[in-house]
């Protein structure tokens, strides 16, 4: 019989509030197996530690359940803790009677009740452990950053300077993403490209950084320091090698009926072209879909002024394989489309329009050339009217937007307003609003310098309805402060719309197996304590991402995953999970069902001679790869004749938990 | 196909043509609407209180003597009331426990009753393809457009009626007699309602917006499904006039059946 000790943590008033931890411990003294049971007010303490370690020598302890918070929390302190005193550290069970029970419960009584229960069933478990000894795999020293806006940009940057090699898989024939499109950045106005630009161009120049633009991750294998990963980078019908970038190709192109994505589809671009003027790469591409070459076989004009010789229209996709040890997910996001809340008529009238549009619009290499003329009639409009959170904060059960608040669009609508009103003073600029919401470094400061310096007209209340008549845009809302209707006559209406993830990222998240929530925005490992990195091990999270952010924000998001993808980089081996899968050899069958659950690919079929009681013959059985398996359990379910098993949850320590509980 | 009706007072008096023309086109569509026996007002206003049970009594009463599983409105003001009542029922149980225990009915009410107001009839039992295959009289030309109000449209998770931000039913009714529906911003906005008695001005307003914007949008005539839209669209237009019809009407001419 094995000697197990029970140790109950207080966890202050958070467990001993709803469970009476003193019954508790006492009701375990009379468990077989346990020859040792106490309580104490914090466990995971220097204090607590020790009283365990002193139990373990004293009774000389075979194995110890620690009942306290979740396993998530502090099963890796513990054993340490029971590793330095001289146990195996997988002899450690932990019953979780805080998330589980005490925080879940009110009633004492009932509390304390589960609690035992919880704590008798990791005693009948550990009675079945056995001590497993954790391997070691190699890291391969790359990282594969997904995304090149500016949060992929500088990860990449950053983990590049420490001197590792980075891939950054872009999947728009150039970098720079959202950034990129931006005319001014708040709060200090400076011009977007401006600063992004040198960043760019300092990506494509770095030794150690890849940039695999018009591309797309199709698949990854493998676990932390060795993922495997196949990208698809899209024929661009240009030989990047040889493409010079001197866009003669774009202006001899005689189908130019592409809408220009850069521009956010306002104006129309050639079938060949160059998104913007610091494209990086700065190489052509060929959107096949306008080509007249490749959809009739009759034109053939860029490849005629092409001076360097770089038009191959018979480019086909390439494949790339590649191994890395980390993946950074840099997918970003977009605006919404604000069509279906057709309140604000953006679907029937060119003169409503989004606040990224509004962006171009207003920069010098937009439609406009940077002049503020509305869409419809190219005028410059004199009454302008933005409206905020549009698709934001929304009440979920509408299900007509998002209930996040997307953060940024205080700030850039304030921007926005004030640009304008330093530019066209002539122009009214009235701003709709729920809340204003400018914590940040000097953003306060500046929105109050778009009211009290720039005259903006902040109104407290939503728009109900914008309806054209005439030649203007008559928009209707309530102003809350006043409690009064009022109705603005407006020649341009601006939407803050709402930002979601990138419509990849599901995908993307699904490939990785990284957590996402409900609305598409990856899950970080904790809340608080762990913000740049997936719960899936060697899956880091940058930028939009994982969460609304401005620019500040995710750069500083960028470098502190690129400083996790560094520290794991940094080493040669990393300890393996034991608790891996087997397959016992006498009852495996040869089915294959093990293999084709597994998502890792860690399960392989032999031809084995098997030798057992009375057999002796070659057979075909599973053999599981514990430098690959996971621990998932997802074969041990699936096996038909039981013969997979998963070490630390193995099957009899499953059953034996479940007879706990219902004795 | 019979369907039970509930026609309200309002079709019993002042809007007395809108009911003939129902029953006429619904007859002409091959379904009959069979009037339930003792129907009440039903309330008229849907209480703003949630805690207010007696003014919604009327149409639990409705929704009880339904025989047919189906129930028909026509006023988008009784639309309104039995079909939120009937929401209210299905989903809030200490509504259901006071109706109850006030009526005291033999068997209680059990909630699966359906409301649908005879567009959503035309709409979703019959079909606007069938419906157009009926048509004898197609009202080819003629520039209509239609007032929702508000009745009939919100709420809309409530109501389910049409996307009350953008509706298209009464324009695709439109479509299927065979005229050009126009759609104009104001279609979905109130008409001034009761405000009319108090507010006379505001009433005004509201008319007035909404038949310049159909207007300059090349509307010749309106219809609607609501009565007292029915009545702002008509007494309080200061500025504008358009004929206003109920959309019945136009069905039975389109039917066929408008005289006789």
């Amino acid at each position: 019989m094995q000697k197990i000790g029970v140790f109950v943590c207080w966890c202050g008033s958070n467990i001993a509030g709803t469970v009476d931890v003193e019954a508790v411990s006492e009701a375990m003294k009379s468990v077989p197996g346990v020859v040792y049971s106490a309580n104490y007010q914090y466990m995971c303490s220097a204090a607590g530690q020790k009283l365990i370690a002193d139990a373990i020598h004293e009774h000389h302890l075979d194995g110890i359940v620690v009942a306290s918070c979740s396993p998530r929390m502090h099963e890796n302190t513990f054993r340490k803790t029971a590793e330095a005193a001289g146990l195996n550290p997988y002899m450690v069970e932990i019953a979780n009677i805080r998330e589980q029970c005490s925080w879940i419960h009110k009633d004492k009584e009932e509390g304390t009740a589960k609690a035992i229960v919880l704590a008798r069933t990791a005693v009948a478990k550990l009675l079945h452990n056995k001590p497993l000894q954790a391997g070691t795999s190699a890291v391969t020293k790359r990282a594969l950053v997904i995304g090149g806006g500016i949060a992929g940009i500088q990860t990449a940057l950053d983990v590049a300077d420490a001197g590792y090699e980075v891939d950054i898989v872009e999947q728009r024939p150039t970098i720079g993403g959202r950034m990129a499109q931006l005319d001014k950045t708040f709060p200090t106005l400076d011009c977007s490209a401006c600063i992004l630009t040198p960043k760019m161009v300092e990506a494509s120049q770095n030794e150690k950084i890849n940039i695999i633009s018009y591309a797309k991750v199709e698949k990854v294998d493998g676990f932390v320091g060795n993922f495997k990963a196949t990208i698809r980078k899209k024929a661009r019908f240009v030989d990047e090698t040889k493409c010079t970038g001197c866009s003669l190709c774009m202006s001899k192109c005689p189908s130019k009926k592409g809408k220009d994505e850069f521009n956010m589809e306002m104006n129309n671009r050639p079938a060949i072209y160059i998104p913007f003027a610091q494209a990086i790469p700065n190489v052509a591409v060929i959107d096949p879909e306008q080509c007249l070459k490749l959809k009739t076989g009759k034109c053939g004009l860029c490849e005629k002024v092409c001076t360097a010789g770089a038009i191959n229209y018979k480019q086909q996709d390439e494949l790339i394989e590649r191994e890395y040890g980390a993946i950074v997910v840099a997918t970003g996001f977009k605006p919404i489309d604000p069509s279906p809340l057709n309140e604000y008529g953006y679907a029937d009238n060119a003169d409503v329009i989004t606040s990224l549009e509004l962006e171009r619009l207003m920069n010098a290499a937009g439609p406009t050339k940077g002049t503020l003329l509305r869409p419809s009639d190219l005028q410059h409009p004199h009454e302008i009217v933005f409206i905020q959170c549009v698709g934001s904060r929304c009440d979920e059960n509408t299900k007509r937007g998002k209930p996040y608040c997307s953060k940024i669009c205080c700030m850039y609508t304030a921007k926005h307003a004030m640009l304008i009103r330093d530019k066209y003073p002539d122009t009214k600029v009235h701003v709709f609003y729920i809340d204003v919401r400018t914590p940040g470094k000097n953003f306060d400061e500046f929105y109050r310098r778009a009211v009290e310096q720039y005259g903006v007209d902040y109104i407290k209340g939503m728009v109900g309805k914008v309806a054209k008549e005439g030649d203007k845009l008559m928009v209707r809302g309530s102003d809350l402060i006043n409690n009064q209707q009022v109705e603005i006559a407006a020649d341009l209406v601006v939407l803050a719309t709402a930002i979601e993830p990138d419509p990849t990222a599901r995908s993307i998240g699904t490939m990785l197996t990284a957590s996402m929530d409900t609305n598409d925005f990856f899950t970080e490992a904790h809340a608080k304590l762990r913000p740049v990195e997936s719960p899936t091990a060697g899956i880091f999270l940058s930028g939009v991402a994982q969460g609304p952010k401005d620019v500040p924000e995710t750069v500083a998001q960028a470098s502190a995953a690129a400083a996790k993808v560094i520290g794991l980089l940094a080493k040669d081996h990393l300890v393996t999970n034991p608790c891996v899968a087997y397959s016992n050899e006498l009852l495996c069958n040869g089915c294959s069902q093990c293999e084709k659950v597994c998502p890792y690919g860690a399960i392989t079929y032999i031809e084995k001679e098997v030798r057992g009681p009375g057999v002796r013959e070659v057979r075909r059985i599973a053999q599981v790869n514990p430098a690959v398996c996971q621990g998932c359990g997802a074969c041990t379910v699936t096996c038909p004749s039981g013969a997979m098993d998963l070490k630390g949850f193995a099957n009899k320590q499953i059953m034996a938990e479940v007879d706990a509980i219902c004795l | 196909m019979i369907y039970s009706y509930y026609p309200g007072c309002t079709l019993k008096d002042r809007a007395k043509e809108m009911d003939k023309y129902a029953r006429a086109s619904a007859a002409a569509l091959g379904i009959e609407l069979r009037e339930i026996p003792e129907w009440q007002c039903c309330g008229a206003v849907y209480p703003q209180a949630s805690d207010e049970i007696a003014s919604r009594l009327s149409a639990v009463r409705a929704l009880m003597n339904t025989e047919e599983g189906k129930l028909v409105t026509m006023c988008s003001a009784c639309h309104h009331v039995i079909k939120r009542t009937n929401y209210d029922w299905n989903r809030d149980a200490d509504f259901r426990m006071k109706a109850t225990n006030y009526m005291k009915p033999e068997v209680p009410y059990d909630g699966s009753t359906q409301v649908l107001h005879f567009l959503e009839v035309i709409r979703d039992e019959i079909g606007f393809e069938e419906l157009k295959k009926k048509v004898v009289n197609p009202l080819t030309g003629r520039k209509i457009g239609a007032f929702y109000g508000c009745m009939v449209l919100r709420p809309g998770k409530e109501l389910a009626f049409d996307d009350p931000e953008n509706p298209q039913i009464i324009e695709d009714f439109i479509r299927a007699l065979g005229a050009e529906p126009v759609k104009y911003p104001y279609r979905n906005e109130c008409c001034g309602a009761y405000v009319a008695l108090e507010n006379k001005n505001c009433a005004e307003t509201q008319v007035d917006r909404a038949l310049n914007s159909a207007i300059a949008n090349g509307c010749e005539e309106l219809i609607t499904a609501c009565p007292l839209c029915m009545y702002n669209l008509v007494e309080n237009a200061t500025r504008h006039k358009l004929p206003v019809r109920y959309f019945t009407e136009l069905l039975a001419e389109a039917l066929g059946v408008k005289e006789g």
